[in-house]
Formats: structure tokens, sequence, C-alpha cells
């Protein structure tokens, strides 16, 4: 009982960032529809920024607040530079999709490399609120209930923002039918931008939260980026809901699998991933 | 499959230079250094990778990132079979392997949309690198397989044998019936299906014919690599190295991807050798989104399109 209380509540805290970092995405493929491969560089660059600014005396829980607005910043210009150009170009949705997917690989490529020319590739960390405490008989560090709280808090005011204002509902309207949001006067390209721009913050978060309760590396990136593709997947294509409550259930499932066999966690996200894909490709929230 | 619309002796005539510098290489190992010789090889293995990614995502728009996974998978059946037979079973065997993968990879995935398509490309290669890991580590309880040496012109020879035989398939594809019916699926899936194509089956058969050619030329590229593991047998980079070479070098043409392959394999021979590996790949991601971008039908597209301004008013594009 203590363990399966153990497994399911570390699922929990470590599912409170995935759904984070997987709502990033989903607004970055369910509505700018751009499978954005390079997600998880987004996160790894917002978690040495934390860790560059804590270094410097900065409260990582405060660095938030810088990396943030910066990295919507640069996730809106990038959508401007780039994506705005090949959306113009192609032909149709088809080829957008897949001449989009290909130029974020090229970007994945771009800031991995990068981040490796500036931090190198040995792991770094630090220690933040490292102490122990007991949440019914199991014992968790204080860093990762305060990181999985703040995902959760950011992810629901990100939710009340998308049914309570008229840029949210701007953003709902091009997740179902961009060309037609177009017509009803949403400023599309401004609105998709948003919505990458958006999406990057939300991994810079993610990448901020992270680092104060992981160890951090270059290379962090593209599983939190897997991660995320699959959680989209399952929790439905442009759902903002269905992936947060996604994460948390792939949170639960690569917490239980990495309990019995380690070398199997990233092999089981794929397991699921090919059964929904064949299954009900639309996710469990999808339309 | 109707062969009668190819007009063989054009076709025999048409690609004198192309021959000819073929011999060229062919002859490699009796003028060049050994450099030389390991050089022409990754060239070729890279022309390989990419004519045969063209064979298939070239035509349909259907982005495979599966290439890693089909080269892998011939790396490792020359590790399995490598001391048992011949070279030229076991490369066989690579081919086959890579077949019946493809065929039933296509024939789950084929269906989804193309970027499903592309994400379960990428899953797979990353699925077979994790399992086999693990395979070996706690049922094997070994990591990695020794394969069996051959000598560099053995390599060579094979290898290059592999890209002849490529091209010509390549070529065969995309003259045939065969070949117009894949260029409408890229063009309109659904008006090809209207019009009595097959559709999954033109596409799954076309993958996995691609995935043969990828394989075999794993199989003989391991014997260069004399110890193999998953992590070497299964690069994710193997699946973007050919996509962008062909995209760069421009898919419209056969020679297209040939020429993107030569580019890149040069450029990561320049800079990989020393310490600048990060800026190769670096500048490899800055080229692939500026490609995209700037020059969506490639280096031979471009090319094609200077000489029809040359050449002026005499013969105006058709298209485009």
């Amino acid at each position: 009982m203590e363990q399966f209380l153990n497994i399911f509540l570390g699922g929990l805290l470590i599912g409170g960032i995935y759904s984070l970092v997987s709502m990033g995405l989903s607004l970055q493929y369910g509505v700018a529809k751009v499978l954005n491969i390079a997600h998880g560089e987004f996160l790894m660059i917002g978690a040495f920024a934390t860790y560059w600014l804590q270094e410097s005396g900065v409260d990582p829980l405060l660095t938030v607040v810088i990396v943030g607005p910066v990295m919507f910043l640069v996730g809106f210009l990038l959508y401007r530079t780039v994506f705005t150009s090949i959306r113009l170009r192609s032909a149709h949705p088809g080829i957008y999709e897949s001449n989009s997917l290909l130029a974020a690989f090229g970007i994945y490529f771009i800031v991995q490399n990068i981040g490796i020319l500036i931090w190198g590739t040995t792991p770094h960390s630090y220690t933040y609120l490292n102490t122990s405490i007991s949440v019914a008989g199991a014992l968790f560090t204080q860093n990762r209930i305060v990181a999985a709280a703040f995902a959760v808090v950011i992810g629901i005011a990100f939710y009340l923002f998308l049914t309570n204002t008229r840029t949210g509902k701007a953003i709902r309207a091009a997740a179902q039918d961009p060309s037609t949001a177009g017509l009803m006067g949403v400023n599309i390209d401004f609105v998709l931008a948003l919505c990458f721009g958006f999406g990057a913050a939300m991994a810079g978060v993610a990448g901020s939260l992270i680092s104060i309760c992981y160890s951090l590396s270059t290379s962090m990136g593209l599983g939190y980026t897997v991660i995320a593709i699959v959680v989209v997947t399952l929790g439905g294509l442009g759902s903002i809901p269905g992936s947060f409550i996604g994460g948390f259930v792939l949170g639960i499932i690569g917490s239980a699998v990495s309990y019995w066999q380690p070398g199997l966690t990233v092999a089981s996200y794929y397991v699921i991933f090919i059964i929904l894909l064949l299954v009900r490709p639309k996710g469990i929230m999808g339309k | 499959m109707n062969f009668s619309s190819i007009n063989w002796k054009r076709a025999a005539m048409q690609p004198g230079i192309p021959v000819l510098l073929l011999i060229l290489v062919a002859l490699a190992p009796l003028y060049g250094s050994g450099y030389i010789v390991t050089l022409f090889t990754y060239f070729i293995l890279y022309m390989v990778l990419s004519v045969s990614w063209t064979i298939f995502s070239g035509s349909t728009g259907y982005i495979s990132l599966a290439s890693a996974a089909f080269y892998g998978v011939g790396i490792y059946a020359a590790a399995m079979f490598g001391e048992r037979m011949p070279f030229i079973f076991v490369i066989l065997i690579g081919g086959i392997a890579s077949f019946i993968l493809a065929f039933i990879v296509g024939a789950i995935t084929l269906r989804l949309r193309g970027i499903y398509f592309a994400m379960f490309t990428f899953g797979l290669v990353v699925l077979m690198k994790e399992v086999i890991h693990y395979w070996e580590i706690t049922i094997e309880g070994t990591r990695g397989h020794f394969v069996i040496y051959q000598s560099n012109e053995t390599i060579f020879y094979y290898l290059l044998g592999i890209f002849i035989v490529t091209m010509i398939v390549a070529y065969i594809i995309r003259k045939s019936r065969y070949g117009l019916a894949l260029a409408s699926i890229g063009e309109n899936e659904e008006a090809a299906g209207h019009t009595g194509i097959n559709v999954t089956m033109v596409k799954v058969i076309t993958f996995a014919i691609s995935a043969v050619f990828m394989g075999a030329a794993g199989a003989v590229m391991a014997t260069k690599f004399t110890y193999i593991d998953p992590g070497v047998a299964f690069n994710p980079m193997m699946s973007f190295s050919p996509a962008l070479m062909a995209i760069f070098g421009g898919m419209g043409s056969i020679y297209g991807p040939v020429v993107g392959a030569v580019f890149f394999s040069y450029l990561q021979e320049w800079l990989m050798t020393g310490s600048l590996k990060n800026y190769y790949m670096l500048i490899f991601g800055a080229i692939l989104v500026l490609t995209i971008i700037y020059l969506p039908s490639g280096i031979t597209g471009l090319i094609q399109n200077l000489w029809r301004r040359i050449r002026g008013a005499r013969s105006a594009p058709t298209r485009g």
C-alpha cells in the first residue's frame, strides 16, 4: 500500500510538470499546427537561465517572472519570422505541417548546439528547498511539491485566460478552424504567433521548475519533447484540458514503470503512443 | 507494373556524364589514397540513404524519419549473421529484414495523416534503440556486438553496387505508371484514390522498397564499425541527414538527393574531424531552416530555374 502511494504521489508530482510542458506543445501543435520538436530545447534554455540567475543570487522561483516573458518573446518572434512565411508559401495545410516540422528540427539543432557551446555537456545542479516532508507516509522533497504546485497554478490560470478573455476566445476559435476564424475578424497571424509564444513561455517556465528539483544538462530537452508529444496525442489535439489531465496520467504510468523496470520507461511511452495512434488517434478528449 | 511508357533508348543515352563520373568514382581505390576511399564510402552511403528516402517521401510528401531504424536493422543483421554466411547473403538479409519491418510499419501507420506518420517513424527509432538496449543488458547480459571485418575496398564496392541498384530502381519508379500514381498521391491523395489507385497499397509497397536499400547499406557499413551497440546502430541523425540532404539537393530531379548528399557529407567530414562537431550541427540546423523557407525546390530546382531564364523565351516554363 505504501509503495503504491509512493508511486502514485510521485507520478502526480512529476505529472504536474508534464502537464505544463504538454499544454505548451498543445498550443503550438494543436492551434498553430507546428509540431515543435524543439519544444524541449526551450525548456532546456529556461532551466539553464534559472541556473544562471540563481548563481548570481536570485531566488529560483522568482526567475519564472523573467524566464516566462523572455521565452514568450522568443517564441513569438520565431513564429513571425520562420513559420508565418512557411505557412503563407504552403499550398495546403499538409505541406505546411510537414515543412514546419522539418524547420522545427532545424531549430532543435540550432538551439541545442548553442546550449552545448555555452554550457557544455556535463550535468549541472544546485540545491533549493531540499528538506523532505512526509505526505501520507511517503517522503518527498519540498522542492518537488513546490514545483508541481506552481505548474498546476499556471496551468489553471492559463485555462481561465482561455475561457474568460477575448484573446482566449480568439485562440479557441483559431484552434477549431483558422481560416473561418480569420473571416470572423481574428488577426490569425497574430493569434497563431501568440500561441507559439505562450507555448515557448510554458516550456521555459517548466524548465525553471524542473531545475529546482532535478539536475539539468543540455541534452535534457528531447526527452521532454517526446513526453509532451505523447501527452498531447493522449489528451487530444488542441484540447488544453486534455493535455492537462494527460500529463498526470503519463506521470503516474511513467512513475509505475520506472519503479518496476527503469530501463523501459522511455519505451513504455512509445508503446502508449503506438497503441493510441492505432486505437484512438483523436486522444481521450479529442473531438 | 507497366514499363512501356519508359523510353529505354533515351534512358540509356541520357546519363552519359553521370556514368562517366560513376566510373571515375569506381576506380578510386586504384588511384586514390585510403583516405579518398573512406571519404567516397561515406559519400555513397549518404547518396544511397537520401535517394532511397526520396523514392518514398519525395514523391508522396509523407516525411519518414525511420531511415535510422532500417539502417540500424541492417547493422544488426550484419552483427548477427556476419560470421555464419557469405557477405552478400548478410546484405540481402539486411535488406529483406528492413523490407519486412517497413511493410509492417507502413501497413499500420500509412492510413494515418502525414504528421502522425512522421511522429510514429521518429518514435520507432528511439523505441528500437531502447528495447534492444534493454534486451542486451538484461537478457543477454552484454552490451553491443562484434561485427566481422571487411576491407575498405570491399565495403566501397558493395556500397557502390547498392547505389547503382538504388538509382536504377529510383529511375524506373519515377518514370513508370507506378511513379505517376505516387506523384498523384503526393498532390492530392483523395483524388488519387478516386481515379482507382489503391492508395494505401502503393504507399506501403513503396515505403518497403525504399527501406531495402537502407537496410542493405546498414549491413555493409556495420563491418566498418567492427563493434556496434544500439546507440551506434539507431542514431536519429541517420534519419534527419537523408531528409535534409534530399530537400537541400532538391527532390524534383533524381540527381538532387545525390548533390545534397555529397555537399553535406563533405561539410560533415570537414567540420566533424576537428573540435567543431557542434558547429556542424548548428550549421546543419540553420541550412535546414533556410532551405525550407527560401529554397523549397532545392539546389537542383534553383539551377533548373536559372537555366530556364538563361535560355530565355525559346522554351517558356510550363509550370510555376
